[in-house]
């Protein structure tokens, strides 16, 4: 296997594509006693318009998430029983790109990542089984129906995308999941799970070898067949709809500015890319920025307050929001600071503190089993090494920082998306 | 890992854990107080206050700059319920010193400005800046009232005021809005000088630092630090289950019941109520899980926590309006089988072995270890996770049985849908 050292991090990874196309990472860690496995296809809630060797497919929203829940079931039984037997703690989760299967545990780590490899790559479904699932996963939507948090987020994605996938919410909605069948699922399995699609992440202090013998034993042969995946045909830059509001039971307005951000190329250009927009949000929005202490200040925001830039294929977006009396006045302020730091530029010295702090976060952030291999899986899938993060941060300049919110923080890219309370006697 | 706790101060006691495996190191420095109406908004809120500005670092932009120039280090304020106390303080986290440019040292400089936040507010007149106090009034109010948003904590909140009515365990860890209402930046500062002189105080730090360090590092940081009568931290008491059930409904614009229920218990034997509430309830292979999701798919969540301290179990679950009785008589009967002794061997092994995975990982996380030693600490439960490893091991199924027979239902919650309501 190739062996990368990170001076910087005094991190290791090993690194080796099985001939089936597999793609492993093993990151030791000697200290720890847990070990954590992670595999994970290319696939999420966005992945439903697509071609698998010139064969068009259009699947429900939400196939993705529902093909996650089904997975545990085997022939046998139910490999969640067979990983707690174990003592292994296992889970599942599906993002708008990666459906994700992983365990930790401290013993039997062989044994366990032998079963999270079977019934991964063995889909086993019954017309029972899966109709028993809907009552399950209806219940799961209906609870996010109530979340407000999520509902501003899911609210902002549709008004920020007018073509693109991400714009579906990754469980679909009890409509979507309505007609979904065993033969859809396995058509779905088919074309995901296929080794070249996926990638297999551990965590520990494991015998390096043996996970590479385990993952040739169990896992097919074949590559797969290529996939083409439609993401954002005929999407504009500028955003869908300006904004929305609905109402909800919540105790306070809650909203998110959005900003439809210019869709960063693939391999470390994409990472410099993230790197930059989420220096971006820290220089305009983050804790040290003129405009948070003016708002905070004001009681305009409150510690509920955060901002983010998230990338996906073919979209980019930052956003910022929390709770608040007055969204629109948050929102104007926004784009007012933005358009005054592309006049002005950004001061250097914040800067400069808002570079090393984002060093010392993403180095903080590697003290998590989950988010090593979450971030490695996907890296991967998107062709460049999380790792050399130090390296990035190095390359990127001020002025980077300044051309971002230049041209993305602008009124035709900005969104707003409201939850009210409700009035009273609704 | 050997942790030593050890007195710095009357009543301020540190414990320091060794470790070089992390990227980052962690200081708490935590003041435990018996949670009670009358305070629990004062302690929630003076914390919030004292984070907004320092003698030195006046506003929290500079005090943002001071941490961003410690390579992103963090200092959050925490409030949290441990048992039957309420702790607040700060949490601060800052890489280890190898990873930082030129060696610099970032205990020292966090834990000095952990100390002057605690110790050294910018005041006025006095007092407390009153735009600091007013503004965090707000914002604490605003947060009491957002428990709403999130329909299962509003549940399992609802269900412990109604069960646990006038016991310190009915208390929020935020307090509450009447009582905040009667605070003014005069009346706080008043308050916060008499908490920091009369509150135990928790020192814990996770790191390559060695405890010489830690402890000069802190005698520094805490040395204005007052110190008058100190107030024990509460022993959690206990109650008898009400003879009839409570049973409370009410009603909301959401699409998804929310029923929650509270059971008290009479068994002392916390290790045999810790492996049969997580065969209950506690995992992706309890009862609950495989019962009321997997064969009847009433829900997507149904989980039961055991709060040792308290002796009582609690559980919640979302789920259609008009399954309510079908899930309540689902939970009752696995509840039954827990007590009639009715489970399979691998139940008992996996539940086993999952709770010793999660003991024996705990010092793989530093946040976890935090907040499992704040919670001993606190409740005086001192039991580490080895001896609690061991106890666990020792449970036998005649024990499990037992403890399960002591749980009796008490209360039980449901928020539901409004009448001609929406969808």
């Amino acid at each position: 296997m190739n062996k990368t050292y990170y001076p910087r991090l005094d991190e290791t990874v090993l690194r080796e594509t099985l001939p089936n196309g597999l793609r492993l990472c093993i990151v030791p860690k000697p200290q720890h006693v847990k070990k954590y496995a992670f595999f994970a296809a290319h696939y999420g809630g966005m992945d439903v318009r697509f071609s698998l060797d010139g064969e068009k497919f259009d699947t429900p929203a939400g196939i993705a998430h529902y093909l996650e829940h089904k997975m545990f079931d085997t022939e046998e039984g139910n490999a969640l029983q067979e990983l707690a037997k174990n003592g292994a703690e296992p889970n599942a989760f599906t993002s708008n790109e990666i459906t994700a299967y992983y365990f930790d545990c401290t013993e039997h780590f062989e044994e366990n990542l032998r079963i999270l490899l079977s019934f991964v790559s063995v889909p086993y479904f019954t017309a029972e089984s899966v109709e028993k699932e809907r009552g399950i996963i209806g219940q799961e939507i209906r609870m996010v129906e109530d979340n407000p948090e999520w509902q501003v987020y899911e609210q902002m994605m549709q008004l920020l995308y007018k073509e693109h996938p991400a714009r579906i919410p990754v469980a679909g909605s009890v409509e979507s999941i309505a007609d979904i069948t065993p033969e859809l699922l396995y058509a779905c399995h088919k074309a995901f799970y296929a080794p070249g699609n996926m990638v297999l992440c551990v965590v520990g202090d494991v015998n390096a070898d043996r996970v590479r013998e385990i993952a040739m034993e169990i896992l097919p042969r074949e590559q797969g067949a290529s996939i083409e995946r439609e993401h954002g045909v005929g999407e504009t830059a500028e955003a869908a709809q300006a904004a929305q509001s609905r109402r909800m039971e919540v105790s306070m307005p809650q909203f998110l500015s959005g900003f439809k951000c210019e869709a960063p190329c693939k391999g470390e250009e994409m990472m410099r890319a993230v790197l930059i927009g989420d220096m971006a949000c820290d220089v305009l929005l983050g804790d040290s920025s003129a405009l948070y202490q003016r708002l905070y200040d004001a009681q305009l925001i409150n510690g509920s307050f955060g901002a983010s830039f998230d990338v996906l294929s073919g979209a980019a977006y930052l956003y910022a929001g929390g709770d608040s009396n007055d969204p629109q006045r948050v929102h104007d302020e926004i784009l007012a600071e933005a358009a005054r730091i592309a006049r002005e530029g950004v001061d250097e010295t914040l800067y400069q503190q808002t570079r090393r702090a984002g060093f010392g976060q993403s180095l903080r952030a590697l003290n998590s089993f989950e988010s090593i291999a979450v971030s490695l899986a996907e890296g991967t899938f998107r062709g460049f090494d999380p790792n050399r993060f130090p390296e990035l941060y190095d390359s990127i300049e001020k002025a980077d920082i300044e051309a971002f919110i230049r041209e993305n923080i602008v009124a035709e890219r900005a969104v707003l998306s409201v939850i009210e309370p409700k009035e009273d006697g609704e | 890992m050997q942790s030593i706790r050890k007195k710095i101060l009357p009543d301020v006691f540190l414990t320091h854990y060794p470790a070089t495996k992390f990227k980052n190191s962690l200081l708490s420095i935590q003041l435990v107080f018996p949670l009670d109406a009358a305070f629990a908004s004062a302690n929630a809120l003076f914390p919030a206050v004292l984070r907004r500005g320092t003698a030195r670092y006046t506003d929290m932009r500079s005090i943002s700059s001071a941490l961003d120039a410690l390579y992103g280090a963090s200092i959050a304020y925490t409030v949290r319920k441990k048992g039957e106390n309420q702790c607040v303080g700060f949490v601060g986290s800052f890489i280890d010193d190898a990873f930082t440019l030129g060696g610099e040292r970032l205990l020292e400089p966090v834990a000095k400005l952990m100390g002057e936040i605690l110790l050294d507010p910018v005041v006025r007149e006095g007092c407390f800046l009153s735009e600091y106090a007013a503004g965090e009034k707000e914002n604490l109010a605003d947060a009491i009232r957002s428990v709403i948003n999130d329909k299962r904590e509003y549940a399992d909140m609802r269900l412990l005021q109604e069960m646990c009515k006038g016991e310190r365990y009915a208390v929020d860890r935020l307090g509450d809005e009447e009582s905040l209402s009667r605070l003014d930046a005069r009346t706080l500062y008043a308050h916060y000088q008499k908490a920091i002189a009369s509150a135990r105080v928790e020192v814990f730090y996770c790191g390559s630092a060695d405890i010489s360090r830690v402890e000069d590092a802190l005698e520094a940081a805490l040395s204005g630090l007052p110190r008058g009568s100190v107030i024990a931290p509460a022993v959690a008491v206990r109650r008898a289950v009400r003879e009839t059930p409570l049973h409370v409904t009410e009603a909301m614009d959401v699409t998804q019941g929310k029923l929650s229920m509270g059971f008290r218990c009479t068994s002392e034997d916390t290790a045999a109520m810790t492996l049969c509430n997580t065969m209950f309830g506690g995992s992706s292979n309890s009862k609950l899980f495989l019962n009321v999701r997997e064969k009847l798919s009433l829900c997507y969540f149904a989980s039961s926590i055991y709060h040792r301290a308290k002796n009582i179990v609690t559980l919640s679950s979302g789920i259609e309006f008009e399954n309510y009785q079908l899930a309540f008589d689902e939970i009752m009967e696995q509840l039954g089988a827990m007590r009639r002794g009715e489970w399979e061997d691998w139940e008992l092994d996996g539940a086993r072995s999952t709770i010793m995975t999660a003991y024996k990982t705990m010092d793989d996380s530093i946040s976890r270890t935090e907040e499992f030693h704040l919670g001993a600490v606190a409740t005086d439960l001192p039991d580490t996770p080895d001896e609690l490893m061991r106890k666990i091991a020792e449970v036998t199924p005649e024990r499990i049985r037992a403890a399960a027979e002591s749980i009796q239902l008490d209360s039980v919650y449901f928020l539901t849908g409004k009448e001609g309501a929406d969808e």
